[in-house]
C-alpha cells in the first residue's frame, strides 16, 4: 500500500539521524582521546 | 552615583548626536529601506487581488530586514572606540546603558519605517478598511519587540566570530511569535477582516517579558568574562 | 561504572526491539488511518523526549545563572520550592480546576509541575558547578537530534492521511519547528563565541528561548481560531493497546536518549580536559610554571 511508504520512510529516517548524531560523538570522542595521548607523550 | 536616568539620557543624547553629526549610516539605511520596498514592489504584484492580505507581512519583513541592519551598525560604534569596556569598568547601571540603546535603536528603526510605510502606501494603493487608530500601537509595540531583543542579542553577539550573521540568527527564532502578532494584525487592520485585539494584547506581553528579560540579564551580559 | 554503560546499552538495543515488534506487530491497526498510523510510536516519543530534553536545558541554565550571585540562588530556590508547593495544591482547587483542559486529571496536572522543582533540586545536586553548563550544551543538542526526528517524521505521516506535507496552523509541529530553530541558534552561539563568555551567554539565550515556548504557542493558537485550517482527525480517546505500546515506546527512547546524552556529556567534559591540557602546554612553553593545574571554571585574564 502506498501509505506504508511513508511509514518505512520514516522509520528508517528516524534510525539514520540517530546513527549519524552517535557516529559523529565517537568520532569525537576518538580524536580528542588521540589529542589527549599526544599531549601527554609531549610532556 | 551616577543616576540612573542621567547615563541614560546621557547615553542617548549621545548616540543621538553621533549619529546626526555622521549622517553616513542614516543616508545608507534609508537608501537600503527605499531598495527593500522595490524589490518587493517587483516580487509580488500590487494589482492583484491578494495584495491587500499580504502587505502586512511584507511591510514587516522589510521594517525586519531593516532593522537587522540598524542594529548591527549601533554596537560596532561602541565596540570600535572601546567604549564598552569603558561601560564595564565604569559604575553606570547596565541597564541604564541597555535603555539608551534601546530607546536609540527604536527611534532609528521608527525612522526608517515614516521612510518606507508611504512607500508601500504608494505602490500598492493601501487604504485601510479597518480601524486605523489600532495600526499605531502595533506599529510601535511591533518596533519595540524586534529591537528590544535586537539590542540584546547585538550585545550577544558582539564577541562572537561571525558577528554580523549573528545577530539575525539568535533574533529571527525567537521573534516569530512577535512576528506573527504583528503581520497578523495589520492584516487585520488592513483588511477589516478580524479583530486585531487579541494580537496588540500578544505584542504586549511579548514585549513585557521580554524587556523585563533583557534588562534582568544585560548585566549579566556586559559583565560575561 | 564503566561496565553499567554496555550492559545499559544491550538493554536499550532489546527494549528498542521490542518495542518496535509492538508497534509493527502488536498494536492494532488504525481504522481510520490504516498502518500509516505507526509513525506515531517514533513521533510522539520523540517529541516528548525532546520537550524533556530542552526543558532540563531551561533548568540547568538558570541554575547556572543563577549561581553568579549568592543572592540569586537563593531567590531561585525560593521561587522553585514555591512554584511546587503551588502547583501542588492549586490544581485541586476548585477555580483553577475549571481551568485544567478536559481530559486531564488534576493529579496529573500537580504531578507535572511538581516535577520543576524537584528537576531543578536534583539537577543541582547530580551537576555542580560548571556541570551544569556541560549538562545544559548536552540536553540542548540531544534535544535537537530528537525534535529533527519530531520534524521529519511529522510530515511523513501529514502527507499520506491529510494529503499535505504541512498544516500552517497545526500547533504542534509549528511550535515545535520554532523551538528547533531557537536551540539550533543557541548551538550556534556556543559554536561561535569565544570561550571565555559563552557559558553565560548561552544560559541567557536558553532563558529567552524557554520564555518565548508559551508565547509561540499563544500566538499559533489564537492565528489558528481566526483562519480556516485543514479538517484533521484526531483528539477523542486512544485506544488502550495504542497507548500502552506508545508509552513502552517512549520509555525505551528514553532510555536510549539518556544513553546518548551520557556519551555526549563525558564527550564535553572530555574536550574541556584537552583544552585545558592544551591550555596548560601553551603556558609551559612561555615559560610559566604549570605546577598547579587550572580550576575548570574560568577565571578572567
Amino acid at each position: 500500500m502506498n501509505a506504508v511508504k511513508f511509514l518505512f520512510a520514516a522509520y528508517v529516517a528516524t534510525w539514520v539521524i540517530h546513527i549519524f548524531y552517535i557516529s559523529t560523538i565517537v568520532r569525537r570522542l576518538s580524536r580528542l582521546r588521540q589529542q589527549l595521548k599526544e599531549l601527554s607523550r609531549g610532556k | 552615583m551616577t543616576s540612573f536616568w542621567a547615563v541614560l539620557s546621557a547615553t542617548l543624547v549621545k548616540d543621538i548626536r553621533l549619529e546626526w553629526r555622521s549622517k553616513d549610516a542614516l543616508n545608507s539605511m534609508l537608501f537600503f529601506s527605499l531598495l527593500v520596498v522595490v524589490i518587493f514592489v517587483f516580487s509580488f504584484d500590487p494589482l492583484a487581488e491578494e495584495s491587500r492580505h499580504i502587505v502586512g507581512g511584507l511591510v514587516w519583513v522589510a521594517f525586519l530586514f531593516a532593522a537587522v541592519v540598524a542594529l548591527n551598525q549601533t554596537w560596532a560604534r561602541e565596540l570600535r572606540n572601546q567604549v564598552l569596556d569603558a561601560y564595564r569598568v565604569s559604575p553606570a547601571p547596565s541597564n541604564a546603558l541597555f535603555l539608551a540603546k534601546s530607546v536609540g535603536n527604536f527611534l532609528f528603526v521608527s525612522v526608517l519605517e515614516a521612510l518606507m510605510t508611504p512607500l508601500f502606501i504608494v505602490f500598492y494603493n493601501l487604504h485601510v478598511l479597518g480601524p486605523a487608530w489600532q495600526l499605531i500601537p502595533i506599529a510601535l509595540l511591533g518596533t519595540w519587540a524586534l529591537v528590544v531583543n535586537g539590542t540584546f542579542f547585538a550585545a550577544m553577539s558582539l564577541r562572537t566570530r561571525n558577528r554580523e550573521i549573528m545577530l539575525p540568527l539568535l533574533l529571527f527564532p525567537i521573534s516569530i511569535p512577535a512576528v506573527l502578532g504583528m503581520v497578523a494584525g495589520t492584516t487585520a487592520v488592513l483588511t477589516g477582516e478580524n479583530s486585531a485585539h487579541f494580537y496588540i494584547v500578544l505584542l504586549l506581553t511579548y514585549d513585557v517579558v521580554f524587556t523585563t528579560a533583557s534588562l534582568g540579564l544585560f548585566g549579566t551580559i556586559l559583565h560575561a568574562e | 561504572m564503566k561496565r553499567l554503560f554496555p550492559i545499559l546499552s544491550i538493554v536499550t538495543v532489546i527494549l528498542l526491539a521490542y518495542a518496535l515488534y509492538l508497534a509493527l506487530v502488536v498494536a492494532p491497526t488504525d481504522a481510520l488511518q490504516g498502518d500509516v498510523y505507526r509513525i506515531i510510536y517514533y513521533h510522539v516519543p520523540s517529541a516528548w523526549t525532546a520537550f524533556l530534553l530542552f526543558f532540563i536545558n531551561f533548568v540547568a541554565s538558570v541554575r547556572y545563572l543563577a549561581r553568579s550571585k549568592p543572592s540569586t540562588e537563593t531567590a531561585a530556590k525560593w521561587i522553585a520550592i514555591a512554584i511546587g508547593v503551588v502547583g501542588f495544591i492549586a490544581p485541586f482547587l476548585p477555580p483553577v480546576r475549571k481551568l485544567i483542559p478536559a481530559g486531564m486529571e488534576p493529579g496529573a496536572v500537580a504531578t507535572t509541575i511538581v516535577l520543576i522543582p524537584v528537576l531543578y533540586f536534583v539537577v543541582g545536586k547530580l551537576f555542580p558547578g560548571d556541570r551544569l553548563d556541560v549538562l545544559a550544551v548536552t540536553s540542548a543538542e540531544v534535544g535537537v537530534v530528537f525534535c529533527t526526528i519530531v520534524l521529519v517524521t511529522g510530515p511523513l505521516w501529514a502527507r499520506p492521511v491529510w494529503g499535505i506535507w504541512w498544516a500552517p496552523g497545526d500547533i504542534r509541529l509549528t511550535s515545535t519547528l520554532v523551538m528547533w530553530l531557537i536551540y539550533v541558534s543557541y548551538l550556534l552561539l556556543r559554536r561561535f563565541s569565544s570561550s571565555a563568555q559563552t557559558q553565560m551567554l548561552a544560559a541567557a539565550l536558553a532563558v529567552f528561548g524557554a520564555l518565548d515556548v508559551p508565547l509561540v504557542y499563544l500566538s499559533i493558537w489564537f492565528f489558528r481560531t481566526q483562519h480556516p485550517q485543514p479538517v484533521i482527525g484526531g483528539g477523542g480517546t486512544m485506544d488502550p493497546r495504542m497507548l500502552h505500546v506508545l508509552l513502552f515506546s517512549w520509555m525505551a527512547f528514553l532510555l536510549f536518549g539518556f544513553l546518548v546524552c551520557w556519551s555526549r556529556f563525558r564527550l564535553e567534559l572530555l574536550r574541556r580536559e584537552v583544552e585545558q591540557a592544551h591550555a596548560m602546554e601553551s603556558l609551559a612553553g612561555a615559560g610559566v610554571s604549570s605546577a598547579t593545574s587550572l580550576p575548570l571554571s574560568r577565571s578572567t585574564r
